[in-house]
């Protein structure tokens, strides 16, 4: 008996999809999502998701084997506390971020004084602002990854006399890859999607800030139809993400 | 567990029981769909319109006036539409929702917003064109970026703000934060945030005069109220009100 709820749960995700390709204009499709101010808005969102995945891999890699490995007391509580970004309406890290880095922020205060540097407005903001609500994607996929795959090779390895580099290099990361793997297209994915962080925080302007679910935000107000295409493209671009970016074992994820 | 479900479902009950009692004295609900730049003085208006028409219960739905214009024509319940814009009065007309002609009943002129002190010593239009002033307004798509799109235009001046919001909320807020030098926003927004920002007035801001136009909906469920709120909000009670926020008159 749990294919009808199977099939609710099913029909909320896939319905709503089949509902905006059957309201797509099809006829000005060609033209609405090849318009200057589209191509730009996908330009901007395939870069800077581009480079705010990297930055979750750099930094929330480390923080995963930490959070899986470490011995720090209080190592519970920080691991709730990777998970707030998740939790968090992603206008209210705009915020938190406007407020930390912007100009009446004490971080943006010092960057100004000591650098001239100001954040808000730039691409920069972009980067930070989808960084901070991928982030906990990427790593709880690859924590969980590191604890399934325990530690137990990893001590044989070193028994044996590898030192830790090549127990990183050889038997770590092997172990994790699909974790890693499928933590780094959730990053991605949700980089892409990232629309209320960033008009909190980086503001909306062409070419600059202004990503493809901002755009299609704006669009709506003038030509509904325009929105809807955009819309589609987004649902194109996330669709090949997951089927091809997926790595052959998404199954790291469970 | 089954007792203590039973406990909760009579309890339940009886609320709403007790809720749905005074069934004497019903009013009839008057929907009222206006633009989010509205809410402040509809809402001190409410009391007026409901002493003056006693039967009347006054509801508000506030929004964007393109969102509401789309809830309209869609055919969401709707007794009266005060748009912040004719655009979107157009739409609910075009498609035969409008009872009569829509009146316009107030108007609203951009104003520029600066943080207290006006650091950047801001005094003209010209002057947020100039390359240390970090301006904000809001996109040519919405209405108040248009009216900005049309005085850049008038006046020859041609910014390149830091960003173009998708509200004029978003741009206050920028200027709040003071991570932007100046924004350029409606007067009435500039007033509901006096205090936090402070308001510079520009002449050329008269050559767009945005006007608000309401109307009672087609085949409104409640025809008289919905008539009897147009004339309110166009009456002098109501107008002093609208004044006092930052309207002019229409």
């Amino acid at each position: 008996m749990l294919w009808l709820p199977a099939l609710v749960a099913l029909g909320l995700i896939v319905l709503p999809v089949i509902g905006l390709v059957v309201r797509a204009p099809w006829s000005r499709f060609g033209a609405l999502v090849t318009s200057e101010s589209a191509l730009s808005a996908l330009g901007l969102s395939l870069r800077t998701a581009t480079v705010s995945t990297l930055l979750c891999v750099m930094f929330g890699g480390p923080l995963a084997v930490v959070l899986a490995r470490g011995a720090v007391p209080g190592l519970r509580f920080l691991r709730s506390v990777v998970l707030l970004p998740l939790v968090l309406p992603p206008v209210v890290g705009g915020l938190a971020l406007l407020y930390l880095l912007g100009i009446s922020g004490f971080a943006g205060y010092a960057l100004d004084v000591a650098f001239g540097v100001r954040v808000p407005f730039t691409t920069a903001a972009v980067v930070l602002a989808q960084t901070f609500v991928a982030m906990p994607f990427l790593v709880v996929s690859l924590e969980g990854a590191l604890r399934t795959g325990g530690e137990r090779y990893e001590s044989i390895a070193a028994t044996l006399g590898a030192t830790p580099l090549t127990v990183l290099r050889r038997i770590t990361v092997p172990l994790v890859l699909p974790g890693l793997g499928s933590g780094t297209v959730l990053s991605f994915a949700r980089c892409l999607g990232e629309f209320g962080a960033t008009i909190a925080f980086a503001g909306s302007l062409q070419g600059v800030t202004r990503t493809l679910p901002l755009e299609i935000y704006l669009e709506r107000e003038v030509d509904p139809d325009g929105a809807i295409a955009l819309s589609l493209v987004l649902v194109v671009v996330a669709i090949v993400v997951i089927v091809v970016g997926r790595p052959r074992s998404l199954p790291g994820l469970r | 567990m089954t007792r203590r479900l039973t406990v909760v479902l009579i309890t339940v009950l009886a609320l709403a029981g007790c809720g749905g009692a005074p069934a004497a004295q019903a009013r009839i609900p008057v929907t009222v769909l206006a633009g989010a730049s509205l809410k402040a003085v509809f809402t001190t208006l409410k009391p007026q319109f409901e002493a003056a028409n006693p039967d009347a219960d006054l509801r508000f739905s506030f929004g964007g006036s393109d969102d509401l214009a789309q809830q309209i024509v869609n055919g969401a319940p709707a007794d009266v539409f005060a748009s912040a814009n004719d655009t979107q009065m157009n739409v609910v007309q075009d498609k035969g929702k409008a009872a009569g002609t829509p009146v316009p009943f107030v108007s609203n002129v951009l104003t520029m917003v600066v943080p207290p002190g006006n650091p950047k010593s801001i005094h003209s239009f010209a002057d947020l064109a100039k390359p240390d002033v970090t301006e904000v307004v809001a996109a040519p798509q919405v209405p108040c970026g248009a009216a900005t799109t049309k005085i850049e235009q008038l006046t020859k001046i041609k910014l390149s703000p830091a960003s173009e919001e998708q509200d004029v909320l978003s741009v206050l807020s920028k200027v709040e934060s003071r991570d932007a030098d100046a924004g350029v926003v409606y007067v009435t927004d500039a007033r509901s945030a006096a205090g936090k920002v402070q308001e510079i007035d520009f002449p050329e801001a008269s050559q767009a005069v945005n006007t608000y136009p309401i109307v009672a909906i087609n085949n409104a469920p409640h025809a008289r109220l919905a008539q009897a709120f147009v004339a309110f909000v166009r009456g002098p009670a109501a107008q002093q009100q609208f004044a006092a926020a930052g309207f002019g008159p229409a």
